[in-house]
């Protein structure tokens, strides 16, 4: 394992855990949204907006957001910290890691903030 | 998990008290081993629960990366009735976006189907290998009915 300080949660298994917990939000989330896309044909804006603008359709938004953001980070620093390394890439394995880290988390923050911005705004 | 393991092992034999900012700075050194690492790719196998892992791992990536355009067109869709018509004429009218929707929603798909496998693996269901490579083999066949399916639909 490697620079542990860039990871979510504080160890393996509070990541694994968090990673289960935030499968089964989302999970739960897309079969909903996937059933409203399924069973709606030709789906018209009032019918979308009603869907997704009512409240809890937008808490729950919010929480599949959430739990993206903190999946998404532990997978991508699992991923990381798979192949980005001194002993897969020599040297340049730590500033490629690191870079790599930066970026993802600058993504995720944007994904964030423009969901929020979506959700809320 | 093993590494704080470890480094902890290494305060106390020191005799320090492990505090946060030894944990840091001792890891490198006690994690820091060259165990021989087989990179011919010619000699790695790849049975079908090697396939579906490192696909589940591509997904998820691909998720990640197809995410921004599930935000833009959630929030072409939802910004007004006018960009939501425009949204679904361009998702309707055009080849590239269509191909690119169902890219993301195929890769979100194998994901989650791969990873439902993993849920009840997690469970403790089917962790023998031969039951593993079984599961392996029905998640992947799921997998592309799922992604037919949403082919066909978005057409
Ligand atoms: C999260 C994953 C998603 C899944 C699994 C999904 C699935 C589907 C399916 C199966 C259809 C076909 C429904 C039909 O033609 O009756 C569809 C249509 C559509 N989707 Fe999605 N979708 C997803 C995300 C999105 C997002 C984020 C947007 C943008 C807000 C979106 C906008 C649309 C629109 C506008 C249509 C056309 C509706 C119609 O003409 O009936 N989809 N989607
Ligand atoms: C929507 C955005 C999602 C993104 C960006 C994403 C991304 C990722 C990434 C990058 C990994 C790491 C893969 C690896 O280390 O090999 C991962 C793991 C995982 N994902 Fe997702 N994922 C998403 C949604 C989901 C959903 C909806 C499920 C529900 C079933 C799911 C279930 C899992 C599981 C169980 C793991 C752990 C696999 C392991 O421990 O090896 N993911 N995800």
């Amino acid at each position: 394992m490697v620079t542990q300080v860039t990871n979510f949660g504080r160890n393996g298994v509070s990541n694994w855990l968090i990673q289960r917990f935030t499968s089964v939000v989302m999970l739960a989330y897309f079969l909903c949204v996937a059933c409203f896309f399924v069973c709606n044909d030709n789906i018209s804006y009032e019918l979308f907006n009603a869907y997704f603008s009512s409240t809890p359709m937008t808490i729950f938004s919010t929480a599949a957001l959430l739990a993206i953001i903190a999946h998404a980070w532990i997978g991508l620093w699992a991923v990381s910290t798979d192949y980005l390394t001194t002993r897969m890439m020599g040297n340049k394995g730590t500033v490629l890691r690191l870079l790599f880290q930066t970026a993802y988390s600058s993504v995720l923050f944007i994904y964030l903030v423009w969901g929020l911005k979506i959700l809320w705004g | 998990m093993t590494a704080w393991i470890r480094i902890t092992i290494t305060c106390r034999q020191l005799n320090e008290r492990p505090a946060i900012g030894h944990q840091i700075s001792h890891k490198s050194k006690a994690v820091k081993d060259n165990r021989p690492v087989n990179l011919d790719l010619t000699t790695i196998r790849l049975p079908v629960t090697a396939l579906t892992s490192i696909l589940h791992r591509v997904s998820g990536v691909a998720v990640f990366v197809g995410l921004a355009l599930i935000i833009y067109l959630f929030d072409q869709a939802s910004a007004s009735e006018d960009s939501f018509i425009a949204i679904k004429e361009c998702i309707e009218g055009s080849f590239l976006t269509r191909i690119a929707l169902w890219t993301v929603v195929s890769a979100l798909l194998f994901h989650i189907v791969m990873g439902v496998k993993h849920l009840i693996a997690d469970l403790g269901f089917g962790e023998t290998l031969e039951s593993g490579k079984r599961a392996s083999t029905i998640a992947l066949a799921v997998a592309v009915v799922v992604i037919l399916l949403a082919g066909v639909w978005i057409w």
